[in-house]
């Protein structure tokens, strides 16, 4: 028992500063990624306004990251900044498919 | 909604919009715009898919599809809801500016039973004025702040010349002049683009299916659309503007809606407005 309480000590110890390693350096790593995610999106959701094309739900999805990141969430941050690009290049897509597409809807 | 369910609705819509688009026909309008050829065309839709439709009662929009909904209506006209907003909007127009001036000062025939000209073609501009527009230029001109194009001011406005042009048939023109027609075919690629995440066109809902219901609503046919503006709208619970009505189109599509009296949205309203030439302004009307 001697022998173990000092190795449950260590182990304990061990897995305490492991994981705030791990928890610090992945958050570090975590922000990093969420900002060049945000960028990317932001920058879709730009050229989908250039385009006179942006929707209501990529807008959701930037703020939503937007506030996760501020609360320091960068997962949930990160996977909005995705579905913010995804949203923002579906929108572009349209409008670019659109600039033909539309006359087929035209009566004549 | 949540962003991944997004996603799948957006990917499933645009998916659908290319199944749809390859089966239909191949051929594609003409490029070089032809608005009277357009407005024969559009009228004819409507009358062939709406045989016991009269003409004029296109401009009633959706009561001039349901029967139970038109019952209705005439019995609320009795004390309309756009009463007090008409009262209101004549009595704004004849109230002087600081400088003594009055709307009817900038307005040919003082603004009275003008509505069914608007929007036109300003060849000076080359662009189109609408009359929420010229109604704000107005006031600049004579030293007055704008008035908001989306709230209860510029709709009681439109609402008290709309009711002087009652019965006056739409009369747009579209001026020998390449900017107008330029102007015209923007409009209408605005009216048939799809948008939004739900991928809808203005067309989606008031020429493939005006008569059908969208949850509560009875869709309004596209023919006529903008003679019975403005409107008081139940769901508002007020009046609302032209402006008003298509950055609601917008956003119930989950766009984002453009700035009013953008030149998309006064270039769609000239379209709009002129493939409904001959039919008589309605306005002020009421919606549920």
């Amino acid at each position: 028992m001697s022998m173990t309480r000092p190795n449950t000590r260590i182990v304990l110890l061990a897995f305490a500063l492991t994981t705030i390693g791990s928890t610090s350096a992945m958050a570090a790593s975590t922000e990093t990624d969420f900002k060049a995610a945000y960028a990317a999106a932001e920058a879709a959701n730009n050229e989908a306004g250039r385009l006179r094309n942006q929707w209501t739900v990529t807008a959701e999805a930037l703020a939503d990251a937007k506030k996760a990141a501020e609360k320091g969430d960068f997962d949930h941050a990160m996977a909005s900044a995705r579905d913010a690009e995804a949203l923002a290049k579906a929108s572009i897509f349209q409008a670019t498919s659109e600039k033909e597409a539309w006359k087929n809807l035209e009566i004549r | 909604m949540k962003a991944p369910l997004a996603i799948h609705l957006a990917s499933a819509a645009l998916a659908l919009a290319a199944t749809a688009f390859a089966a239909m026909p191949s051929a594609v309008a003409a490029d070089t715009p032809d608005p009277v050829a357009d407005a024969k065309a559009f009228r004819n839709y409507f009358v062939t898919k709406f045989p016991n439709v009269p003409l004029d009662d296109f401009a009633n929009g959706p009561y001039s599809l349901n029967e139970d909904m038109r019952r209705q209506w005439e019995e609320k006209e009795q004390f309309p809801p756009y009463e007090f907003s008409l009262e209101m909007g004549k009595e704004m127009f004849a109230k002087p500016f600081k400088n003594g001036k009055s709307y009817g000062d900038c307005f040919p025939n003082q603004g009275i039973g003008i509505r069914q000209n608007y929007p036109y073609f300003d060849p000076g501009e080359g662009k189109v004025i609408t009359l929420e527009l010229a109604l704000n230029r107005c006031r600049g001109a004579n030293g007055e702040p704008p008035l908001s194009y989306v709230e209860d001011e510029m709709a009681a406005l439109t609402a008290y010349m709309a009711f002087t042009s009652r019965g006056k048939p739409f009369d747009i023109k579209i001026p020998d002049d390449p900017r107008a027609l330029e102007a015209y075919q923007n409009g209408k690629r605005y009216f048939y683009t799809r948008r939004g995440q739900l991928n809808f066109s203005c067309a989606t809902c008031h020429v493939q299916n005006p008569g059908e219901r969208m949850r509560a609503e009875i869709l309004a046919p596209a023919l006529g659309i903008l003679n019975a503006m403005p409107i008081y709208r139940s769901e508002w619970g007020g009046m609302g503007t032209i402006s008003r009505r298509m950055i609601t189109c917008n956003s119930q599509i989950r766009g984002v809606p453009l700035e009013p009296q953008a030149d998309e949205y006064r270039d769609l309203e000239y379209y709009l407005s002129y493939v409904s030439n001959g039919l008589p302004i309605a306005g002020p009307g009421a919606r549920p």
